[in-house]
């Protein structure tokens, strides 16, 4: 079976966009667990409606909404500028991206520019935000494989430092609300600079102490090596993207396709798996990772002086021509796009988010079909979600 | 050899264990309410109303101009106005808020009042230690417990509160420059017109008491490489 590139491919075996429908041996009665939606081991309040045939999984179905907030309706009624706070609370390990991806949308309506060092800013902390969602992601992964604490906090260490410089740049460690339409809000100050320089100097020290700590670990190994493969046709079928989709060895990341912002300026490689399985996608992570570290090198060594706000930009009360914009970006879980339909108004007159989250979760079930129940939870924390995100 | 990468992983561990003994960069905890991080200055987390002077009331910068109830996403201000006028920082009579109400339980610290507002008079605080056994009343603050005078913010946002006194004083040297200047008029039309009335309005001699000189963050950024 061949991918080239993203194109889809038309295979002539019987049903092979999904696995084969499991059956029960013999006659034995199908055990239903209903696995969340207070497991302490998935990503937030997410119930998966599992059959059982001893150990075996049968059927998978996931149950989403528990953490609905009505977001989209929300943006709706309120003007451009007040949808972007409530961004940050989509994701909520990557609420710079989030922005980055609305301002986006936005700008492409209303055709504002934004200016070089907005983009430099912009490209730094979206890098920075991606080292801090898949260290955080690959410690909730070992996590659920049941080494309790260390790798999560080793991660969350590392967070933090990053988490600090979000802070002095933009007020705020999670709840960002930085970017606005045609730049950002503040200024970072050389001393803030000097500051990422000196936390990204760290930085692959802590990548090498993961590994040794992680990669060659036996039992990892064991446990997700050859578990819940994702097979390239069906990622490419479902939408599947980020992450989860170059594990599974298709080479597709929006910053190389689409080339928006400045990404274009910047060397880096796109790993590919070539498993397909949760090792794949924790390994991808991994290098992933040391690629921002050398995009944020680039960056912090690029960036010009000038002006952060485009000077025709208006803060509020701005009127986009009648029209639609779709804007978006890799955010770090995959694919993340904000569409808006503006009939003139000052308010969208729809505002719809394509979450890599949910997108990503919809192949759950093919994943961990005839897998152990006990792989089921590693399966779940290999695709990395945010309910918040989910849910919306 | 089996086991060669657990215990790789395990001296990674015991590396760290031991490391925090000897450094405080590995040693990140810290213990809350004894000891307590440094407060970044840029940090935020609820608004608070700014007055000048020592008057709380009669300081107050905020006149009562709505935007910030507007543009508010989670809608959390409630504003009054005033029937009458008091005059503000550059001389001019305004419309004050009689009513300023935020409920802080339902705030959710994005800055946009402090953006939206032209006239400088809401900021956002750094006090985070808020809980209240009243979960209602207690947790929504009235005008009188969300002012805080000049110098309180220029405790917390040094680098801001200066800048944003450079600007101030700009507008009152700008507006007096223009009250001279109308003054000025005035006085010439009356010596020219005999059949012209008194002039009341813009005679009075400016104040030259304006802080002109306020430190401001330096505008052009070093680049590197």
């Amino acid at each position: 079976m061949s991918v080239s590139g993203f194109v889809q491919e038309k295979d002539k075996r019987e049903g092979w966009n999904r696995p084969p429908v499991m059956e029960p041996d013999g006659e034995a009665d199908l055990l239903e667990v209903a696995m969340g939606p207070h497991h302490p081991s998935t990503h937030g309040v997410f119930r998966m409606d599992v059959a059982l045939d001893g150990e075996r999984v049968i059927r998978l179905k996931p149950v989403f909404g528990y953490l609905h907030r009505n977001h989209e309706k929300l943006g709706e009624g309120m003007s451009y500028l007040g949808s972007m706070p409530f961004t940050d609370r989509l994701d909520y390990m990557c609420p710079l991206t989030n922005n980055w991806a609305y301002a986006l949308a936005v700008e492409k309506l209303t055709g504002q520019e934004v200016p070089e060092r907005a983009e430099y800013l912009r490209v730094i902390l979206g890098e920075l935000t991606r080292v801090v969602n898949h260290a955080s992601a690959i410690g909730f992964l070992i996590q659920e494989m049941g080494a309790s604490g260390t790798p999560l906090m080793y991660a969350f260490k590392q967070r933090e430092k990053i988490l600090d410089l979000f802070e002095a740049l933009t007020g705020a460690r999670m709840m960002v609300n930085y970017m606005r339409f045609g730049g950002c809000r503040v200024d970072a100050t050389p001393a803030w600079l000097a500051a990422v320089r000196k936390v990204l100097d760290g930085l692959p020290q802590f990548a090498d102490e993961f590994e040794n700590l992680l990669t060659g670990n036996e039992i990892l190994m064991a446990r997700s090596q050859g578990v819940g493969i994702l097979r390239p046709e069906l990622a490419v079928n479902a939408g599947v993207t980020g992450p989860m989709l170059r594990a599974s060895g298709i080479n597709y990341d929006i910053r190389k396709v689409d080339g928006y912002s400045i990404y274009n300026r910047f060397k880096f490689r796109v790993p590919l798996g070539e498993h397909w399985d949760v090792y794949d996608r924790f390994m991808i992570r991994l290098l992933e990772m040391r690629e921002s570290f050398g995009i944020i090198d680039q960056a912090l060594k690029g960036i010009p002086a000038g002006p952060i706000m485009d000077p025709k930009a208006k803060l509020r009360g701005f009127r986009p021509k009648p029209g639609e914009a779709y804007g978006r970006i890799e955010a770090p879980k995959g694919e993340l796009g904000f569409y808006l339909i503006s009939d003139g108004g000052p308010n969208p007159y729809r505002y719809r988010i394509r979450p890599p989250s949910l997108i990503n979760l919809t192949v759950l079930e093919d994943m961990c079909l005839g897998s152990n129940v006990a792989d089921v939870v590693l399966i779940f924390g290999s695709v990395d979600i945010v309910l918040g995100e989910v849910d919306r | 050899m089996l086991g060669e990468g657990i215990l790789k992983g395990l001296g990674e561990t015991a590396r760290n264990f031991a490391g925090s003994f000897v450094s405080a960069e590995r040693l990140t905890t810290v213990q809350y309410p004894e000891e307590r991080a440094p407060v970044i200055e840029d940090t935020r987390d609820f608004p608070f109303l700014v007055y000048d002077g020592s008057d709380w009331e009669a300081g107050l910068r905020c006149v009562a101009c709505q935007i910030c109830e507007k543009e508010c996403p989670p809608k959390c201000i409630y504003i009054v106005k005033s029937t009458d006028k008091k005059p503000d920082y550059v001389g001019k009579p305004q419309i004050y808020p009689t009513r300023f109400d935020i409920d802080i339980s339902v705030c959710m610290s994005c800055q946009i009042c402090v953006e939206v507002c032209p006239f400088e008079a809401i900021k956002m605080d750094t006090q985070f230690e808020l809980s209240t056994t009243d979960r209602f009343g207690g947790l929504l603050y009235d005008r009188k417990e969300l002012a805080r005078s000049n110098e309180y913010y220029h405790s917390i946002h040094p680098t801001e509160a200066a800048e944003v006194d450079a600007r101030l004083a700009e507008e009152k040297a700008k507006a007096e420059a223009k009250a001279k200047a109308a003054a000025a008029a005035a006085a010439a039309k009356a010596a020219a017109g005999p059949a012209a009335t008194a002039a009341p309005v813009a005679a009075k001699p400016a104040t030259p008491d304006a802080p002109a000189t306020a430190a401001v963050k330096p505008v052009d950024m070093e680049t590197k490489g």
